[in-house]
């Protein structure tokens, strides 16, 4: 049992990426990874706030942060990476003296800056360990091929994030392999699949996720692993909108990298929540499997 | 003592901000100052004259000159001293240009300060002590660590020039990089056709010792009496015996182990000869991968053997080489390509480094000169090469420029060009530097004759897609992104210091750069030399250079050598600590922080003591800022001197 950890699930967990947030949860239950929610959490400011103002879009993290420090805990996980860029850039940027004393004006409690976020892809390397994932394994995800996309943001960049390799990150690829997976070389793994850009220009979306769709389906994946809310909404969700765009057919399965921990750790589909994807893992993922028998 | 004191002007360097007529006039107040004049330029042949003819009239004893910096003339001042008969440390410098003039614009301020450092000079003057080298012999043999065409050249030169030479090579065969490569630029000529007969005339010269397959372990002395103990490692192999036939490599059973010389693109035996052209031609025995050392059974070499000269039993041996001075060229190392993951060397196979690439193209290459992936063996018809990789990159930490990419890559397209006629190169740059002899036209011809496509941009990714790779960039001068789709992509990797570099400058006792080449003693005037007195440098162990560069450089290191060896007999700099042998109590603090070995412990009445090793001591002082007793001085800066020169600022 490691250390309880608060958790910060994001806006994007408690609706576009529901499924994410309860296997995320079910998974750390599972593996005795104890997050604890944090009372009162907000926003983090997402992509608006920064872009507006960075005084505001510090304070809004901030604040969750010094909620963390108030529940006495050092660390905060989030799955979300947007969430994680956000709550990283506020503790940077608080280092300085003066941005800090225009950030605590604007919060109820100053925030001392001591609260590490973390992705919960990272605290599931650092805190449980890819060995102890491996032993936990009920049902090995034998036959399965994987193509790992950690997103553009997951790691970068590095100075601020400072986890993983920026280039060629492996964290997700070495949990998949040891829930008995196929991880198959992706060689587009922080390629950025288009973000935000589905709404106000869709062919730029459409353009570049369909590149990683291709090269998923050209090494060979029968899935691609994610662990972003908005990379997931982009290849599945949109998979339609890149596939009439560029003419292709692709019906390739995103799940989270979590919900597929949770199919190898037993928990209950309830909470893995594939009914909530787009393109159904389902199907591909029990062709996979028997046929490994 | 009778001082005279000297002010110069260095024309307006110092005169335009100093009033060195009243820094003349201050210094006559000063004790035992009975001579104080300004003079235009002091280190000029009349200043110097003026400064003779002065401690002639004068009968002075002693001089102060107030100019530039001591490294700049204080060998001058001290020889013109010395003309005129007083001993050459008899004399101080104040250094009123560099520390006054030349920092600061307030002339009254800065005439005031200059008056004050002249005090200083004063006051240290006066407790001088007349200083009197010693002499020692010169051993006129030379050792040269490195056997790439800078050693090789520098080898050379010395054995013509008469004297004994002892090369030390790591490898199992002399020639370094320059062996790998196909052709030179921007000749085109068969770079082991040019290197290979200085290689035989190494071998053949009767000056030159050989030690291949050798490293140097640890190096004692000083200049003219260096030892070098040299650890010849084990090679399983006689070299007496051995012929070089090449039987034991035809029949050994361990035959896919990377191959060192082809860069580990082509497989190799365990028992091996480099290359065609080693020398010395003689095999040795990766014991890493020899089935007789890993699996404890083969023996297959010693029956093959016609001469019986395999040795599994043979262990490394340590020679010891007595030399008067050491040349280093110990030359680079590539870059790790793999330390770029966005271009995928080292995960992927046709991702390779442009010396890989030589190898390829080299006739006596593992794909004997066909230019064949390494992937699928199938000849690539659209490679891209990627410049600066690993050098002029700040976030990698190599922000320096390896000179000779832009080069060797302009070569690798007209090169490609010939080998596959209807291939087309694409090169990826930020600048093109071409600064040599015939440089800038031989990257135009393989722009404009052999038709390479140079790109301005940096690449940004390489990613696989079925058998091609994606290379993906900008274009800066069209501005816009492109996207190549590349049979094999070559990288330009640029040098960094040879791995073991900064080990090796430790043992040398010579300084390094952050990146762990070696530093000249001055980057204009003295680019071969160290600071360490009979220890040189030639090639890339200093930075980044191409051949020609290095050939020059390695010849006037053997110039150097040259001139030192020219003399029977060397002086020493009586600038030396010196124990007081009754206040030391011998607890060896000295010996332990000497970072030059020079002090050793001697049993004097029955008692432990320190003795300073003349020759060996650098004068840095360290071990007088050690000593709890004062008991270990360091002459011409002792305590007493040093004190006076404080009291003396604080009073003014």
């Amino acid at each position: 049992m490691s250390e309880a950890i608060a958790y910060y699930p994001g806006c994007s967990g408690l609706g576009t990426s529901k499924e994410y947030d309860t296997s995320t949860r079910a998974v750390c239950a599972a593996l005795g990874l104890s997050l604890v929610d944090i009372p009162d959490w907000s926003c983090c400011g997402s992509t608006p706030a920064h872009t507006k103002d960075h005084t505001l879009s510090a304070a809004l993290s901030a604040r969750n942060l010094q909620l963390v420090s108030g529940m006495g805990l050092k660390a905060a996980a989030t799955p979300c990476p947007s969430c994680l860029t956000n709550l990283r850039t506020a503790n940077h940027r608080i280092e300085a003296a003066p941005f800090k004393a225009k950030v605590d004006k604007l919060l109820d409690e100053p925030y001392g800056g001591d609260v590490n976020a973390i992705s919960v892809l990272q605290a599931l390397v650092e805190n449980i360990g890819v060995e102890t994932i491996a032993s936990a394994v009920r049902t090995p995800l034998k036959g399965l091929k994987v193509a790992c996309y950690y997103g553009c943001i997951m790691n970068r960049p590095p100075e601020l994030m400072a986890f993983d390799d920026c280039e060629n990150p492996m964290a997700m690829d070495n949990i998949l392999a040891a829930l008995g997976a196929e991880v198959v070389p992706f060689p587009l793994k922080v390629e950025c699949c288009g973000a935000s850009y589905g709404i106000p220009r869709p062919d730029v979306t459409a353009a570049l996720s369909g590149k990683l769709l291709e090269a998923a389906v050209g090494v060979g994946a029968d899935m691609v692993a994610v662990a972003c809310p908005l990379c997931q909404m982009n290849l599945d969700l949109r998979q339609g909108q890149v596939n009439r765009a560029m003419g292709t057919h692709y019906r390739i399965p995103v799940p989270y990298f979590t919900q597929l921990m949770g199919v190898a750790l037993n928990i209950p589909d309830g909470e893995i929540g594939f009914g909530k994807l787009n393109v159904d893992p389902r199907p591909v993922l029990s062709k996979a499997l028997s046929g490994a028998d | 003592m009778r001082i005279g004191v000297f002010v110069c002007h260095c024309g307006s360097n110092i005169e335009g901000t100093v009033d060195t007529g009243t820094v003349a006039k201050a210094a006559l107040d000063f004790p035992e100052v009975v001579y104080a004049t300004d003079t235009m330029y002091a280190c000029s042949e009349p200043g110097q004259d003026g400064i003779i003819q002065a401690i002639k009239d004068k009968n002075l004893t002693g001089v102060v000159v107030a100019s530039c910096t001591p490294r700049m003339h204080e060998p001058t001042f001290r020889r013109a001293v010395e003309r005129a008969g007083l001993n050459r440390f008899m004399f101080e410098m104040a250094n009123i240009r560099e520390h006054v003039s030349w920092i600061g614009k307030d002339r009254e301020a800065n005439t005031n300060k200059s008056v004050d450092l002249v005090r200083i000079a004063v006051e240290k003057l006066r407790r001088d002590a007349p200083l009197i080298p010693s002499k020692f012999s010169v051993n006129k043999r030379v050792m040269i660590i490195g056997g790439g065409v800078a050693g090789i050249q520098a080898a050379l030169d010395c054995a013509d020039g008469g004297l004994e030479v002892v090369l030390v090579e790591r490898d199992s065969s002399i020639g370094g990089k320059m062996a790998k490569l196909d052709k030179t630029f921007p000749t085109v000529d068969c770079s082991s056709c040019i290197l290979g007969p200085k290689m035989v005339d190494v071998a053949q010269h009767p000056n030159i010792t050989l030690h291949a397959y050798s490293e140097v372990d640890s190096i004692g002395g000083y200049v003219g009496n260096f030892q070098v103990q040299v650890k010849k490692k084990a090679t399983y192999v006689d070299w007496e015996l051995c012929t070089g036939c090449g039987a034991c490599m035809e029949k050994c059973p361990s035959k896919k182990n990377p191959d060192a010389f082809n860069e580990k693109i082509g497989p190799s035996t365990s028992i091996n000869i480099p290359f065609p052209q080693a020398i010395p031609k003689k095999a040795y025995i990766d014991a890493t991968t020899c089935r007789q050392f890993v699996k404890g059974k083969c023996g297959v070499c010693a029956k093959v053997c016609p001469t019986g000269a395999i040795r599994y039993d043979m262990t490394d041996e340590i020679v010891t080489e007595d030399v008067g001075a050491i040349v280093a060229a110990t030359g680079y190392d590539l870059f790790d390509i793999s330390k770029i993951a966005e271009y995928g060397g080292g995960r992927y196979p046709d991702v390779i480094t442009g010396l890989q690439y030589e190898r390829l193209l080299s006739a006596s290459g593992p794909t004997g000169g066909h230019i064949k992936r390494p992937s699928d063996g199938k000849e690539p018809k659209n490679i891209v090469f990627i410049q600066c990789v690993g050098s002029r990159d700040k976030s990698l930490d190599r922000p320096y420029c390896s000179g000779f990419c832009c080069m060797y890559t302009a070569k690798q397209t007209i090169l490609t060009k010939d080998h596959i006629p209807d291939s087309q190169s694409y090169v990826f740059y930020m600048d093109i530097r071409a600064p040599g002899k015939m440089y800038d036209e031989f990257t135009r011809r393989a722009m404009e004759e052999y038709g390479a496509r140079y790109i301005r941009g940096r690449v940004a990714m390489v990613y696989p897609k079925g058998d091609k790779l994606m290379v993906r960039g900008a274009d800066t001068l069209a501005g816009t992104q492109v996207e190549i789709e590349a049979d094999l992509v070559v990288l330009a990797a640029g040098a960094e210091a040879a791995k073991g570099a900064p080990q090796l400058a430790e043992k040398l006792r010579i300084s390094y750069d952050k990146y762990g080449f070696f530093m000249e003693s001055h980057p204009k005037l003295k680019p071969v030399e160290t600071n360490t007195a009979g220890v040189y440098l030639a090639g890339s162990c200093q930075g980044p250079k191409d051949i020609p560069q290095s050939v020059g450089q390695g010849s006037a290191a053997a110039a150097k050598v040259l001139a030192l060896f020219s003399k029977d007999m060397l002086e020493s700099d009586p600038q030396i600590s010196r124990v007081d042998i009754k206040r030391c109590v011998g607890c060896g603090k000295c010996i332990m922080t000497c970072p030059f070995k020079a002090i050793k412990e001697v049993e004097f009445r029955g008692q432990k003591k320190a003795e300073v090793i003349e020759t060996v001591c650098q004068g840095c002082g360290i071990c007088t800022s050690t000593c709890p007793q004062g008991a270990i001085q360091l002459s011409h800066f002792t305590d007493n001197q040093i004190l006076a020169e404080v009291n003396a600022l604080c009073q003014s």
